[in-house]
């Protein structure tokens, strides 16, 4: 067995190496000196990181991504919450139909998304481009909410609830007196996933973007097609450290099977 | 009371995407029938005669379908290896093929400009080794496009596959020894054919996942549109939005054609029956 297995763990450490190698060099390359991006970098300077904070373009749309995902991830937690409670809570007419419409826009291409959204919100609604975003990041982020939060819900012994209600709480009370905090670690999780999937959105952002507004992916795509400078590296190297900060908590919360189960 | 209350909890979220995704789907689908108030089908016929418009769409399928074979290819033995690890090891490497699927795609696709550039990371190495005299034009091609999305692509497959692979009972491997089996053919007749729904599920996510990216074609792709940014292209560039329509329309055909296929596949494949 283990001879065997000696050539598919060399194997997997190519995968890997492959995954995770061009992480690594963008990371390298962020501290380089000069003007141009080189690997491996002729020096060691922080100059690009200091550069982050000098164009305004990147604060403001960062800024801008950061009301999104978190104004979004508010909305969609209380349009997701009561959705995904009565979706796991109770057996009723239609639900594996309503389950299917509340988790449909993660099988709608994000591009047809963005495309329809700028079609009807922003045109024919007429909201502002910053509303737009707002809903359509709401929208991007429904699903994940619900999933995650049905999923903690389907671990949750119903039976305390009835306990409560038994016992002369009504069901208002008892939801956030009870079944809110039993499923908390489940919804920090819920949000914490959300907001990746909304702060890393190319495919509806770049059709909400104008005079002033925009979000971070898109101001980083607009600046890789005019400047090759390590500016966008350093960035790179500051979204991966959130990310694995946010990968840590949602193990904590509720290990990765939430990635592997499909 | 009961009813209401449930139609109470149901009815924001229901409303809020009816609003904000079903209509504007539906419209922008129903928009591509009528031109100037009168039935068309002027807006598919263009796109299903005109060569350049093809080549697009042939295009895309073509990167899709390497794209979802290599991701198959160097996703299954990943997965089998990761799979049979021990809990601790098993959970470190499943974390770090998970973190680049939830780092940036910008971030991601921006990595391999470095890489693949025409001063990149791999032309000077390939260069100063002496194996190539000038500079490969890789990036701006499909094939920094395939590059991109296996990369983009195979932790989805890995942990997908790791999930099904998992739950295979290690008994089946032994009794299979033990019947005779040799370890590879144990591997073929067992684990192959059990991991299929995973397989089908990995595959639909990345195939179509791959037909319908837009960040990474647009980065390492150049000048070879592919569908998603054609439909940008038409949207915001060109301004034809009879068109991108169309297109919009057609990716959500085809998308639901393969989900449809694939699970009517699994169905079939299933050696539960």
């Amino acid at each position: 067995m283990r001879e065997k297995n000696r050539g598919l763990a060399l194997f997997t450490f190519f995968i890997f190496l492959f995954l995770l190698g061009p992480l690594l060099i963008i990371s390298v390359t962020s501290f380089e000196p000069g003007t141009v991006l080189k690997f491996p970098p002729q020096g060691f300077s922080l100059r690009w990181y200091e550069n982050i904070f000098e164009v305004e373009m990147f604060m403001e749309t960062f800024k801008t991504s950061m009301i999104v995902s978190l104004a979004g991830n508010l909305l969609a937690l209380v349009l997701g919450i009561p959705a995904a409670y009565a979706l796991s809570r109770f057996q009723f007419k239609g639900k594996s139909l309503l389950n299917g419409v509340f988790i449909s826009p993660v099988l709608i291409p994000g591009i047809v998304m963005g495309f329809a959204m700028l079609k009807y919100v922003i045109i024919a609604y007429q909201l502002p481009i910053y509303a737009g975003l707002l809903v359509g990041h709401t929208v991007l982020m429904l699903p994940f909410i619900i999933r995650v939060i049905a999923s903690s819900l389907s671990n949750f012994d119903f039976a305390i609830e009835e306990a409560s209600l038994s016992l002369g709480a009504g069901r208002l009370e008892t939801f956030f007196k009870v079944v809110l905090p039993n499923i908390r670690s489940g919804i920090i999780a819920a949000v914490l996933i959300a907001f990746l999937e909304s702060f890393n959105n190319v495919d509806i952002s770049v059709f909400m973007t104008g005079p002033g507004v925009s979000t971070l992916p898109i101001q980083m795509l607009t600046y890789v097609e005019n400047y090759f400078d390590p500016t966008i590296a350093a960035i790179s190297v500051l979204l991966m450290i959130i990310t694995a900060i946010f990968m840590l908590v949602i193990e904590r919360l509720m290990g990765l099977s939430y990635f592997t189960k499909r | 009371m009961k009813k209401t209350g449930l139609y109470l909890l149901l009815l924001p979220g229901l409303l809020f995407l009816t609003l904000f995704m079903v209509i504007p789907i539906a419209m922008t689908i129903l928009s591509t029938f009528f031109q100037e108030g009168s039935f068309t089908l002027e807006g598919y016929l263009h796109f299903l005669t005109d060569p350049y418009f093809l080549k697009i769409l042939w295009t895309t399928l073509q990167v899709s379908l390497v794209t979802t074979i290599a991701c198959i290819l160097l996703g299954f033995p990943a997965a089998y290896y990761i799979s049979k690890l021990g809990p601790r090891k098993k959970g470190v490497l499943l974390a770090l093929a998970i973190f680049p699927l939830l780092t940036s795609s910008v971030v991601r696709s921006f990595s391999w400009m470095i890489i693949l550039g025409k001063k990149g990371l791999l032309n000077s190495s390939l260069l100063s080794l002496g194996l190539i005299e000038k500079p490969l034009e890789i990036l701006y091609t499909p094939s920094a496009m395939m590059i991109g999305l296996i990369h983009l692509f195979l932790p989805l497959i890995i942990i997908t596959l790791v999930g099904v692979m998992e739950n295979i009972d290690p008994d089946l491997l032994k009794a299979a020894g033990s019947l005779g089996a040799s370890k590879f053919t144990a591997f073929r007749q067992v684990i192959v054919p059990l991991s299929v729904p995973g397989l089908i599920i990995g595959s639909i996510l990345v195939f179509v996942g791959s037909l319908t990216a837009y960040t990474t074609p647009a980065l390492l792709g150049g000048k070879q549109r592919v569908i998603s940014t054609f439909l940008y292209q038409n949207a915001i560039t060109l301004n034809d939005w009879h068109m991108a329509s169309v297109i919009a329309t057609i990716m959500i055909v085809i998308t639901f054609i393969v989900i449809g296929l694939m699970n009517k596949l699994a169905t079939k494949l299933n050696p539960k029956g």
